[in-house]
């Protein structure tokens, strides 16, 4: 029996699509059996970020209506074994489900997965009530900013008041420059105000938006920081222990230049 | 005027701690909203440990979260309670 897990943020735009899409990637890269669920009817995002797009017959939707069965409406994704996508349907909106039939869902989905991830729309309404329904564990993301992190602790409260008492928490986005020059709340900040536990800190990486473009998840670019850390997560989720990585550029002088010259690509830590 | 403190950036705080304690604050009241169990919870222990000393008329007891200006232009929140007493028990009653 697999495990649901919810990722969420309270604030739109902070990196929940980005993460469950990585999360889920790096999972199926250790061997497990992972299907991403997009729970953001109406604003489906899951299906292009993860670059299939294309493949989509059936959606969430018609699997809780009955017009398909489960299986049809699982897309396989080919360049990873053991990833599938449950894409959200684009044509109708937050009510076509209720909390009930995404609990079943969900409960249907983990006797198969491993991993089961829920995409989390924005916002505390009928949305987020689904994503959350069927979730053993939720995970909150948030960026270092004051907006962002008030809305993670206003559903840090929702959450446990809904029975997940202990959400795992991403502070993605942290500028490493801003941060030292005191310009950004940095990782101890954010966790002495929400009072959760620490999942993993994924930096601001340009390479995200590349990915992005590409429809490839940044977890499968070997040399960049947000991969890795996403990779970092997936080993945490697992069990294992394994350190918050160091979020400092490579600045020595030789390896500026080389990088000026593309000499050599941006080291992993 | 121009000030060469403000110019080399050192009589400000940095802005992320600035930040943080504008987040504090906010959430206190924010989290007192999200449980509205927090100011019942908090009424009944008060009652509980003020009665015995005195004799509280329970259902006029106001209490709530306000936000009170500081000195440095700033907020901060205060619990204020308004208990109303209808008489002081005798001291000693409870001792012994
Ligand atoms: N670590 C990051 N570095 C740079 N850009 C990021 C990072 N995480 C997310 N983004 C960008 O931020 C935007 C919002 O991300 P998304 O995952 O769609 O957020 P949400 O699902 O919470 O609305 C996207 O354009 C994405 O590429
Ligand atoms: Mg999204």
């Amino acid at each position: 029996m697999g495990e649901v897990i919810v990722i969420t943020s309270g604030k739109g735009g902070v990196g929940k699509t980005t993460t469950t899409a990585n999360i889920g990637t790096a999972l199926a890269m250790e061997g497990k059996q992972v299907v991403l669920v997009d729970a953001d009817i109406g604003l489906r995002n899951l299906d292009v970020v993860m670059g299939l797009e294309n493949r989509i017959v059936y959606d969430l939707v018609d699997v809780v209506e009955g017009t398909c069965r489960l299986k049809q409406a699982l897309i396989k994704d080919k360049r990873f074994n053991g990833l599938f996508l449950l894409p959200a349907a684009q044509t109708k909106d937050k009510t076509a489900i209720s909390p009930k039939q995404m609990q079943e869902l969900s409960k249907e989905l983990k006797e198969q997965f491993d991993y089961v991830l829920i995409d989390c729309p924005a916002g505390i309404e009928r949305g987020f009530k689904n994503a959350i329904a069927g979730a053993d564990k939720a995970i909150i993301v948030t960026i270092p900013e004051v907006s962002a992190v008030r809305d993670a602790d206003r559903i840090i409260g929702l959450l446990s008041s809904s029975g997940l008492s202990d959400p795992m928490l991403i502070i993605n986005r942290l500028k490493i420059d801003m941060v030292k020059r005191g310009d950004m709340m940095d990782i101890d900040d954010t966790i002495d105000i929400l009072g959760i536990d620490l999942l993993g800190v994924v930096p601001d990486d340009e390479q995200i938006v590349i990915s992005t473009n590409r429809g490839e998840p940044v977890v499968s670019e070997e040399n960049t920081m947000a991969g890795q850390a996403f990779r970092n997560i997936a080993k945490r989720l697992l069990g294992q222990d394994v350190p918050i990585m160091n979020l400092e550029e490579p600045d020595t002088f030789v390896e500026k230049l080389k990088r000026l010259f593309g000499l050599n690509k941006r080291k992993s830590y | 005027m121009f000030d060469l403190f403000k110019f080399l950036g050192k009589d400000e705080s940095p802005s992320k701690d600035i930040a943080k304690e504008r987040l504090k604050l906010v959430l206190i009241h924010d989290r007192a909203n999200v449980s509205p169990k927090f100011l019942d919870m908090v009424k009944g222990d008060i009652v509980k440990v003020m009665s015995d000393y005195v004799e509280i008329e329970e259902d006029n007891i106001d209490i709530r979260l306000n936000r009170v200006p500081k000195d440095d232009n700033t907020f901060g929140s205060a619990l204020v309670a308004n208990i109303p007493i209808r008489k002081v028990k005798k001291i000693g009653k409870n001792i012994g």
